[in-house]
């Protein structure tokens, strides 16, 4: 096998039997800025018999009637979150069946569907393209036991993909919280209501078929608000749940108490503040966890005492986000995946609460998604490394625990990427002399925050000389580090078995910006 | 500080996380067993801490098992001599 040197220093692959030909990483606007259209998947057209009904009796039926064969590609999407029951339900079906040989595209997985694994090892599924995998299928696939490397893609990365043609996508399996007897789609509403459908929307376009799940059949038309609309969709089945409620319907993330979290989402805001982008107009996008959510609350009072009216939030939206349009505080939320069912609510009767694709989102080849607006991006990190990049897939054993998700599609669209950890973890150093993998290069990274200090990349000397003049805690990311590892010791990097491939990570863009390997046995 | 004499099974510190559960008790030769979520990691880190604090009391073995919760250097080493001086009460009183 071919392996070449990236940008970054990584070894990555020309070619992988089964999975394609790459390029290299190079930088992350490398691919950009050329002129011209270029070819890319066309919607699928269909002959169907006019009709007003597409309810077929069971997921059998409605496979039977897809025209799936062994070696097709299958998409699930993740907005069940860890409630999430249809993906192992149609596997059950598709095993049981006799498939053989599928490749599985879902838009990631939850932490919950380690029944992928069984289904890995019985032949059902031999391909995986995600943005994530963690828990048992984590493990599995860190042993090298699917001969063909996982592919892992952001959500940008994998509307890209979807749109150029290096996924394709043969049967699309929606689970589907409202949706009419034609096929007409929301997660809004119903008893496995979910929020957004962004991921699903872009696999409805493309899908050469899609079979919609629901456990909510509701008269026709479904209104006021539809996701996917029925031309996309040929076939539905019923069923008694899509899942656990209790897991699909969780109530809004609480802001952390951990005093840590605090302290580092304190200083990740002055920064922000500092910047000087916290003015009328300001975009800003959060993930949900620890120190990331405790930002805005930072950020709302501030607005709040300032009279400061942002332009939009973006996400991965939560109850907070959802509570700070409804506050006024922004004009408008993009919404491609909702964290919590807590914005069930906001999103379906607040028109300022837009549901949007994975392509508007952050697919960096169309005409301009979102991310490209953003102003302010907080972000979380596994390990950073002294050249700022990160790492959001690979744990300290070197085993896949994590998801790309839109890191990398957000540190390269924002003008501020500021990623919010802790130094250290469980006695674990957060910061490395080199990263495991590298999910988001550094180039696109500007400041890493910490509970002992705030690092600056050199790249942004401007940033540094704010951040001093505000007379922040700035750091050198290498003193930094000695600091922590004298308090932790050292850990022994992981070893790995370099004959056998994992996984390839790819970059938003589609090059590769680093390898898994499988894990030393 | 040398030359102690561990006489009882005895151990220091918790299974809380970021803390460690030491217990020592004697031996001829230093047998450790360390277990947790860092073990692999950090398995050469902590038979240094371990060797460090059996020569600064002059202890030539003992049977040494760590539960490490994510504990920093330093809570293993205060854990692991207080076990150490928790093992050796009893000398004294002889």
């Amino acid at each position: 096998m071919e392996m070449v040197l990236n940008s970054l220093g990584r070894k990555v692959p020309l070619e992988l039997s089964g999975a394609g030909s790459f390029s290299p990483y190079a930088s992350p606007y490398a691919m950009l800025g050329r002129p011209g259209a270029f070819g890319g998947t066309r919607i699928q057209l269909r002959r169907p018999m006019p009709s007003r009904s597409k309810i077929v009796e069971n997921i059998e039926k409605a496979v039977e009637l897809s025209g799936l064969q062994n070696g097709m590609t299958i998409s699930f999407h993740h907005h069940l979150r860890n409630g999430d029951a249809v993906m192992p339900m149609v596997l059950d079906v598709l095993e049981k069946m006799g498939f053989k040989g599928l490749t599985l595209a879902p838009s990631s997985i939850p932490d919950v569907h380690d029944c992928i694994a069984d289904y890995i090892r019985s032949g059902l599924i031999n391909r995986l393209y995600t943005s994530g995998v963690r828990g048992e299928l984590g493990k599995l696939l860190s042993r090298g036991e699917l001969e063909i490397p996982v592919v892992i893609r952001s959500h940008g990365g994998r509307a890209r993909g979807i749109e150029e043609g290096s996924i394709s996508i043969d049967v699309a399996f929606l689970a589907a919280p409202a949706c009419d007897p034609l096929g007409n789609i929301t997660g809004s509403t119903g008893p496995s209501a979910c929020g957004s459908m962004g991921y699903a929307m872009t696999d409805a376009r493309y899908a050469r078929h899609v079979i919609a799940i629901t456990d909510n059949l509701v008269d026709y038309p479904l209104n006021p608000r539809i996701s996917i609309p029925q031309y996309l969709v040929d076939s539905i089945v019923c069923v008694e749940s899509l899942g656990d409620p209790k897991k699909i319907a969780t109530g809004a993330a609480r802001i952390t108490r951990n005093p840590v979290d605090l302290k580092i989402a304190r200083d990740s805001f002055l920064l922000m503040k500092a910047s000087g982008i916290v003015e009328r107009g300001f975009s800003f996008q959060m993930g949900v966890g620890g120190a990331s959510l405790a930002v805005a609350k930072y950020l709302a009072e501030y607005m709040r005492e300032k009279g400061i009216r942002g332009s939009f939030g973006l996400g991965g939206v939560g109850g907070y986000l959802a509570g700070m349009l409804e506050e006024g505080l922004f004009d408008a939320v993009f919404d491609v995946q909702s964290f919590d069912s807590a914005v069930t609510k906001s999103i379906h009767e607040d028109p300022r609460h837009i549901e949007i694709d994975s392509s508007w989102y952050a697919n960096p080849f169309n005409a301009g998604c979102l991310v490209n607006n953003l102003d302010c991006v907080i972000l979380a990190a596994l390990e950073v490394d002294c050249d700022f990049n990160v790492n959001v897939l690979t744990g300290h054993d070197g085993a896949l625990r994590g998801a790309s998700g839109g890191h990398q599609d957000t540190a390269a669209g924002a003008k501020l990427s500021i990623v919010a950890a802790p130094s250290f973890r469980g006695g674990v150093p957060s910061i490395k002399e080199r990263v495991t993998t590298i999910t988001t290069p550094g180039e696109t990274v500007d400041a890493i925050v910490t509970e002992r200090g705030i690092c600056i990349n050199p790249r942004r000397e401007d940033l540094l000389g704010s951040a001093l003049k505000a007379g922040l805690p700035v750091v050198d990311i290498e003193a930094l580090k000695e600091e922590v590892e004298k308090l932790t010791g050292v850990p022994r990097p992981p070893e790995f078995d370099c004959d056998k491939i994992a996984a390839v990570v790819e970059y938003r863009d589609g090059t590769l910006i680093d390898t898994v390997y499988a894990r030393k046995q | 500080m040398s030359g102690l004499i561990l006489l009882n099974t005895a151990s220091a510190g918790t299974l809380e996380s970021s803390d460690c559960l030491v217990t020592v008790s004697p031996a001829e030769k230093l047998k450790l067993e360390y277990k947790g979520a860092n073990s692999e990691i950090f398995a050469e880190r902590t038979k240094a801490i371990v060797e460090n604090v059996l020569k600064k009391y002059g202890l030539g073995g003992a049977e040494i098992s760590i539960q490490d919760q994510g504990a920093l250097e330093i809570t293993i080493k205060a854990r692991l001599e207080t076990a150490v001086s928790r093992a050796c009460k009893g000398a004294a009183g002889q």
